[in-house]
């Protein structure tokens, strides 16, 4: 009985699955490191480019700071409102992280190395899950992440927190738009949603999808710009606006539940830049010598390397600009940016049809 | 009625105009917060460094002496009466002949300075006739009880006698 059913089981398969939870696992806790090192390094960052120091005291240059930070919040009285849904306030955090924390299965970091004899099809990956609507995925699962956020706002049962909960919505419904049609650009030109066949194209070209002529260019500032929003970062903060709403959507949260929102932002602030990366510079690019090995272990390291370049930005222009007016944020999306976008999205197509074969006329 | 008009750069033209003008007002306070980035903090990591601070700053009392020993205060009260904080309390006494404690004919029983009433205005180191009182550059007065904050004449008074020209307001 029991033979008859280990004869059965496929190991392959098993092994496969096997493989994608230590992904997971390993993918997981690679971005809480991410996130907690972020946080001091925005505030170091921050400080020096204020004339600061930022925190130094816990361990060697402060690096020891995010340990100190996760123990107090953990210990932290975790405090519901006597008015709260409790149900959906605790929910909230969690369906703002998760989201978070699912996109990155999609997204390759890395060229697949081949293992074994040539043609055996077995090889190394750097995703977890390598799906043909890979970007449809991402930004599909992108906007789960508004629930978590208008649903705080709503169960917390405070008016600040359900305007911010609201500012979120609109903001983060607002900037999907150009976001969504940059991106659509892209996938124009590529002629697929296949995330790790995207940068794969523009590697075989030789050039990424951001360094294009015009439509590129556009596309990508357009992305970037709807991606600071879609985090809701500086200077697109307005739900979290702590002068006008009292931290906005989190203002009701504490301890473990209120860190989970922080995380929420870091790992989108993550997710943000790669799957930039991904589409318009070229992911791992420059490691494209044809050494399969070579390539698989230098792409992520130039992948990180963009990354990190990505993450400095963010911080950049955090220190650098106010915030917006909500009107002048709206506007700002509908009036410049999605006309825009749609423009480029319309112009692109035009001259992919004009010029069908080879994926780009003049290389 | 004169009066300074401001000059503002001409308004830009068109959308590009305007685009254009935007985007060079991003990059100069981009340019700004990179700048910085490579200067060295002006923050002072104060139990480690401490300040320089100027001679003449006004931070703890110190009753000084003359430079046979005696105290240079003859407990004229004229500091308590020039407090506007009424931080100070003086009890003057006779100087005894034969064991003189300052050189004038009185000298001060009591003194004793409130540092919490202390609004450190130097008000008191003016009005004293003969530069027994001086502000000196201590500022670490915090401490935790209301008691020890006030500070008696035997905490004040300097040990022994000291020339600090650098500490003195007077001039020459």
């Amino acid at each position: 009985m029991i033979g008859d059913l280990l004869a059965a089981i496929d190991w392959n398969v098993v092994f496969i699955i096997l493989l994608a939870f230590i992904k997971a696992f390993v993918i997981v806790n690679v971005l809480l490191v991410i996130f907690a090192y972020m946080t001091v390094t925005e505030r170091k960052v921050m400080g020096r480019m204020q004339a600061r120091y930022g925190p130094n005291r816990v361990g060697p240059f402060g690096l020891l700071q995010p340990i100190a930070d996760g123990i107090k919040l953990a210990l932290k009285e975790d405090i519901t409102p006597s008015q709260a849904n409790v149900w959906v306030h605790t929910l909230a955090p969690i369906l703002s992280l998760v989201p978070a924390l699912i996109i990155f299965a999609v997204i390759p970091i890395g060229p697949s190395i081949p293992l074994g004899e040539p043609g055996s099809g077995s090889e190394w990956t750097w995703y977890i899950a390598n799906i043909n609507v890979g970007y449809l995925y991402a930004a599909a699962i992108a906007s789960l992440g508004v629930y978590g956020i208008v649903l705080a706002g709503w169960a917390s049962n405070n008016k600040y927190s359900l305007l911010g909960g609201l500012r979120a919505s609109a903001q983060m419904i607002s900037y999907e738009l150009p976001q969504g049609l940059a991106a659509l650009t892209v996938v124009i030109i590529a002629g697929t949603l296949n995330l790790y066949e995207i940068v794969e194209q523009q590697n075989r070209a030789g050039l990424p999808f951001g360094l294009l002529p015009i439509f590129g260019w556009i596309a990508f500032a357009i992305y970037i710009v709807s991606g600071i929003a879609e985090t809701n970062r500086t200077p697109f903060d307005l739900p979290e606006a702590e002068g006008e709403l009292g931290a906005g959507f989190h203002t009701e949260y504490s301890g473990f539940k209120w860190s989970m929102f922080f995380m929420a932002e870091y790992v989108n602030m993550v997710n943000v830049s790669a799957l930039a990366i991904i589409l318009f510079l070229g992911g791992w690019w420059p490691a494209v010598t044809g050494i399969a090995a070579l390539d698989g272990v230098l792409g992520p390291i130039f992948f990180t390397l963009k990354l990190a370049f990505f993450m400095f930005c963010f911080i950049w222009l955090r220190t650098t600009f106010p915030r917006l007016r909500y009107d002048r944020l709206m506007g700002l999306g509908w009036k410049f940016l999605f006309p825009l976008a749609l423009l480029n999205l319309t112009a692109t197509a035009v001259w992919v049809a004009l010029w069908p074969r080879g994926w780009w006329p003049f290389i | 009625m004169a009066y300074v008009e401001l000059k503002s750069p001409p308004p830009p033209k068109g959308l590009m105009g305007e685009i254009a003008a935007d985007l060079e007002a991003l990059t100069k306070g981009l340019a700004v917060t990179l700048r910085h980035l490579g200067q060295k903090p002006v923050t002072l990591q104060y139990p480690e460094e401490r300040p320089e601070l100027p001679p003449r700053h006004r931070g703890r009392h110190e009753l000084e002496r003359h430079e046979n020993g005696l105290e240079k205060c003859v407990g004229c009260e004229l500091c308590a009466l020039a407090c506007p904080a009424k931080a100070i309390f003086v009890e003057g006494a006779e100087n005894p002949p034969e064991a003189p404690v300052s050189i004038g004919e009185r000298y001060a029983k009591t003194y004793v300075v409130n540092m919490i009433r202390c609004i450190f205005c130097g008000f008191c180191v003016e009005a004293c006739p003969t530069e027994a009182l001086q502000l000196k550059r201590v500022f670490e007065l915090a401490d935790y009880t209301r008691e020890s904050m006030i500070y008696t004449k035997e905490m004040l008074l300097a040990p022994a006698y000291k020339k600090e020209p650098e500490d003195s307001w007077l001039p020459g």
